[in-house]
């Protein structure tokens, strides 16, 4: 019950796992057993403190859906205004909002949250396991998400919104050009949002590299699985230069750090660099994990195992790769010369080719099988004629001299919703009427989604068919009035029209939704007859997915036998006879069992510490700079009292997970999926200072002729300084290293001895720095110092962290306690800290 | 069959004057355009086929199950005719970019400065003084002219559609753009990158003279 395309097991691997089944017991005794245990709270109270990823998947998407909804509202204001040439529906000023609204809602509040639900969701039923690595790392997200987004709604209804475009180019967001709060909405409140992105980038990450069923092999995992990895390792390496940047523009416009500004030796293309290094890699990251869904559903509603697993899987990961080469083709108008634009041409042409890959993979599995016209089929065809077109007019924009003609016109406008309603909400849609029996447990009203489709494909392409005459008749994107161009007329307002039918298409299909959710008639397992784990529970899927985990012995199975198996406990680690939550870690490229990890329970906490980050965030907005400076206390206070939360207070002993087969308890082994997640983290980490790098050398080398730099107050003082700062934060390394190996709390003590020298070093070091308002690079400097500084910082207090747990007695020779992650954050910190000091270095030496 | 010629003629006016306007791409006023919108119509051809190749092959997929060999969808329609078409046409675009770009061909100059909301262009006028004019920018019809772009504000983009791709106006940057308009005449210019509240009125005209420097009738606009 792997992935259909993969080879079957055979019975020797399974038995070389030696994981012999458990005995059979009443299903139902079980599913009472797990469910107490998995179950949220009750009530109200239940929604707010749960944990649970198949509660907090569905509330991902339905809130996603809701931001869908009010995107689309903005739209169709957007379409009314533009139906008549001087349409005086809206004033330049708010509409100027709403289309930035419209713009940064559907990307940052629709399709990346919409994306990271379904990833949470589906992944751990595709895997055969019960839960997200890190369940209150989902819930955090959630909140943050929700929180943030009702920061940026909040601002729309009282005429504050963003309306600087959804890419929020520089000097135009600077404070200069555009005083008042609105551009600092964006900045802090998507900032704010992509909490959420992280948090689902790591976890997404280590669930599908350490979670997966024994046996289910890393080469032979579910198609979605490779989609949902490329995703998250394109969000880790894709989102930090977006954080970069909106933390540079929010510390210029806060206290007027020149990054952008020329006078200053800063310069505006580095903000379009560091927006469009997340930007394009971006379109993938939403492309990525529909296409995921595809290669799900295709081949079920084929009757047929995909075509071309290997390839898809290499086309994956060169579209991960190739992704991150090609952000300068939204920037062929800036001036760069033709040579250089040639190469970026080359590489955003070539990224058709992994495209084309997966869609004549699929058409090939259509050919090989007996394609059924059931509804998640219509939607697959939509996507393909309206992706297809998409895709076309993206390699058209490839091209330098038309892009030159094209670029800012309807024409993109045009293109970008082929690609995105083509390539992400067609394949969404094809998913959810896919997954709703699961959802629900219920059938689908037969006629009405047959209509929306329709609907929906009508109306969008009478939409934005056109508009790719519009833009080439000239019109550019976000004018809101065009008195002096009668031949744009007819086309905009046939535009307006379809646009309305498209969103009675899309009312319709929710309606659907909702019908299929309360009037549809009970739905028998397993409707579709598929070869995916998903399928192999009760429905609507239970909050444990699985009574039992599915091993070796029911992957090499398919059908009911293997529901029937799990659901009467003859897989592995069955019930929750334990009164805790706990699942299987497995190795990354086997999937071999190692531990069992404990998860916590439902809590309150995820919903406190967001919150208390909306605190900071709504005092940044409005201007308390001290005030929230003094609001990151009870922050820093709740993430230590997360850390004690992964300390695990019940009983230590091995669990048997078959008989015969005991495997210990995380607490005392490693690496955890913490330890994990903290590498995936540090992945992010690593690109957010790899940014700043970038910024610095940008300024240093490419931005032409700067403003000069005054005079820098480097000397032999600070010098020692930084070689202080440096040499304290690489003893406190070593220290870390040696507590790791020894467990002696004498090097813990160190190690917490030498972070806080570095820490003096570094206070004594800002105070020589240079005035951050006086050059851009002065600033660059002023934040590489300040990055150094809160890693030292977190250092300090995981250091103190492993200190108080010897007190606790937590930490012995089998169990490490919070060591293994210290290590690794120290070694990180004094790592950079270096790079750091000697970039710093050299391009005093530049300037 | 004459009958049926006139129409096909009729037609193809309509579809043509349904692309006309005054700042349309397709209806090029100059070879740079011009050279531009072939592109287009070539590439336009090409993906119709290409659109029409993938969806007949959707549709046939509807039936029977066939033996097929995972290789030739994968590699050889995926991988070696993407490839292909991508390299014909990536070469072809670079040829089109080479043969456009501004070159040291001593071209006459024109400064042209971008503001919230409006354009300042700047000429090098009989006797050497400088001609400024603000929203109208004179140019000889006939040959190549570069404008050098800067912006004393936000970015905002130059673009003439009937004579060339558009180039941003950049604060602290001097872009070049070249344009060139075949015959004398008034063409429409306008700012392509959002630059805040006045950004859809923030048009310009080009004045294309057949004699330069062109005499002061002319000049008014």
């Amino acid at each position: 019950m792997t992935d259909a395309t993969a080879p079957d097991h055979s019975l020797a691997e399974a038995e070389a796992l030696a994981l012999p089944a458990n005995p059979r017991q009443r299903a139902l005794s079980l599913h009472r057993e797990a469910a107490r245990v998995w179950a949220n709270d009750p009530g109200f109270r239940g929604q707010l403190t749960a944990v649970s990823h198949t509660t907090l998947g569905l509330r991902f998407m339905a809130t996603a859906f809701v931001f869908f909804a009010i995107g689309g509202i903005l739209s169709m204001l957007i379409r009314a205004q533009l139906a008549t040439p001087q349409g005086a529906f809206l004033d330049t000023e708010h509409y100027n909002q709403i289309f930035t609204m419209h713009g940064s809602i559907m990307m940052f509040l629709f399709a990346i949250p919409m994306l990271e639900g379904l990833g949470i969701w589906l992944l751990p039923k595709l895997l055969g396991t019960r839960d997200m690595a890190f369940p209150r790392l989902t819930s955090l997200g959630y909140w943050c998400y929700l929180f943030g987004g009702l920061i940026m709604l909040t601002a729309l209804l009282f005429g504050v919104a963003p309306r600087d475009g959804w890419f929020m180019y520089t000097p135009l967001s600077g404070a200069a050009h555009s005083p008042g709060i609105n551009a600092d909405v964006w900045l802090l409140g998507v900032t704010f949002v992509e909490i959420s992105a992280l948090a689902a980038a790591v976890e997404i990450t280590v669930t599908i590299l350490r979670q997966r069923a024994p046996g289910m092999k890393l080469t032979e995992m579910p198609l979605f699985a490779w989609y949902m990895l490329g995703t998250s390792v394109m969000m880790l390496a894709g989102f930090p230069p977006l954080i970069a940047g909106s933390v540079l523009l929010e510390l210029e416009r806060a206290f007027d750090w020149p990054f952008f500004d020329v006078a200053r030796g800063g310069d505006p293309l580095l903000w379009q660099h560091l927006f469009w290094l997340f930007g394009h890699p971006e379109v993938y990251i939403i492309f990525l994990p529909a296409a995921g869904a595809l290669s799900t559903i295709i081949p079920v509603m084929c009757r047929t195992p995909i075509l071309g697993y290997g390839a898809i899987v290499a086309a994956i990961l060169g579209l991960v790769f190739l992704s991150f080469g090609l952000w300068v083709h939204h920037m062929f108008t800036v001036g760069i010369p033709h040579m250089a634009l040639a190469f970026f041409s080359a590489a955003s042409v070539l990224v058709a080719v992994p495209t084309a890959v997966q869609i004549f993979a699929w058409i090939g599995t259509m050919w090989k099988g007996r394609p059924e016209l059931h509804l998640p089929m219509y939607h697959i065809l939509g996507f393909f004629l309206t992706f297809v077109m998409g895709g076309l007019t993206g390699v058209m924009l490839a091209i330098v001299p038309f892009n030159w003609q094209a670029h800012d016109t309807a024409f993109v406008t045009a293109h970008l919703h082929y690609v995105l309603i083509g390539g992400f909400v067609f394949p969404m849609m094809a998913a959810a009427t896919y997954w709703m029996p699961l959802i629900t447990g219920r059938r689908r009203v037969k006629g009405l989604g047959e209509a929306a489709f329709w609907v929906i494909v009508v109306g969008f392409h009478g939409t934005f068919f056109i508009m790719h005459l519009t833009g080439l008749m000239g019109m550019p994107r976000r004018i809101d009035v065009y008195p002096d161009n009668p031949e744009w007329i007819w086309l905009n307002l046939t535009s307006s029209v379809f646009g309305f039918v498209m969103t009675i298409g899309f009312a319709m299909f929710a309606l659907d939704l909702v019908m299929q959710a309360t009037l549809g008639k009970r739905e028998a397992r397993d409707p579709w007859r598929a070869p995916t784990l998903d399928w192999a529970m009760p429905l609507p899927s239970p909050n444990y997915n699985f009574a039992s985990l599915p091993g070796p012995t029911q992957l090499s199975r398919t059908g009911s036998e293997v529901t029937m198996d799990l659901a009467r406990g003859a897989g592995l680690l069955p019930g929750a006879p334990r009164g805790r939550r706990e699942l299987l870690v497995t190795s990354v490229g086997v999937a071999r069992p190692l531990h069992v990890a404990v998860l916590p329970g439902n809590s309150a906490l995820p919903l406190v510490l967001s919150a208390s980050i909306a605190i900071f965030v709504l005092l940044m907005l409005g201007g308390l700079y001290p005030l929230a400076g003094a609001a990151l206390i009870p922050v820093a206070a709740l993430i230590w009292v997360w850390g004690r939360g992964l300390v695990l207070d019940s009983d230590p002993a091995p669990v048997e997970i078959a008989p015969g087969v005991r495997l210990p308890v995380h607490s005392r082994a490693r690496p955890t999926l913490a330890q994990s997640g903290l590498h995936a983290l540090l992945v992010a980490d690593g690109a957010l200072f790899a940014s700043l790098l970038f910024g610095l050398a940008f300024l240093s080398v490419v931005t032409p002729a700067p403003a000069a730099a005054p005079a820098t107050a480097a000397t032999l003082a600070t010098g020692l300084g930084m070689a202080v700062l440096v040499g304290a934060l690489a003893l406190a390394a070593i220290a870390a290293h040696r507590a790791e190996r020894t467990i002696a709390p004498g090097w813990t003590l160190a190690g917490s001895a030498f972070n806080l020298l570095a820490l003096v070093a570094l206070a004594w070091l800002a105070m020589q720095l240079d005035d951050p308002t006086a050059h851009a690079r002065d600033a660059l400097r002023a934040v590489m110092a300040g990055f150094v500084g809160l890693h030292a910082l977190v250092a300090t207090g995981m250091a103190f962290f492993a200190l108080d747990q010897y007190r606790r007695g937590e930490i012995d020779a089998a169990m490490p306690g919070a060591l293994p992650a210290w290590q690794v954050w120290q070694a990180f910190t004094a790592v950079t800290a270096l790079i750091a000091a000697v970039v710093l270095f050299v391009q005093a030496g530049v300037s | 069959m004459r009958a049926l010629r006139d129409l096909s003629i009729l037609g193809g006016v309509l579809v043509l004057s349904g692309c006309a306007g005054p700042l349309s791409t397709l209806e090029p006023a100059g070879p740079i355009a011009a050279q531009i919108a072939w592109l287009w119509w070539a590439m336009l051809a090409g993906a119709a086929l290409i659109t029409l190749f993938v969806l007949g092959l959707l549709a046939l997929g509807f039936g029977a199950p066939r033996n097929v060999t995972p290789t030739t969808w994968t590699h050889g329609l995926g991988l070696w005719f993407s490839l292909a078409i991508l390299t014909t046409l990536l070469a072809g675009g670079l040829w089109v970019g080479e043969r456009i770009l501004p070159r040291d061909d001593d071209a006459i100059e024109v400064r042209a400065e971008a503001f919230q909301w409006g354009w300042r262009f700047v000429h090098s006028g009989p006797d050497g003084a400088e001609v400024t004019s603000d929203g109208v920018l004179h140019i000889p019809a006939g040959v190549p002219v570069d404008v050098l772009i800067t912006s004393a504000d936000v970015i905002h983009s130059f673009w003439v559609p009937q004579m060339a791709g558009k180039v941003d106006a950049i604060p602290g940057r001097v872009n070049r753009a070249r344009i060139l308009a075949d015959r004398a005449g008034r063409y429409d210019g306008l700012c392509a990158e959002f630059c805040g509240v006045g950004h859809a009125g923030m048009r310009f005209v080009v004045v294309a003279h057949a004699d330069w420097p062109p005499t002061l009738d002319e000049d008014a606009p």
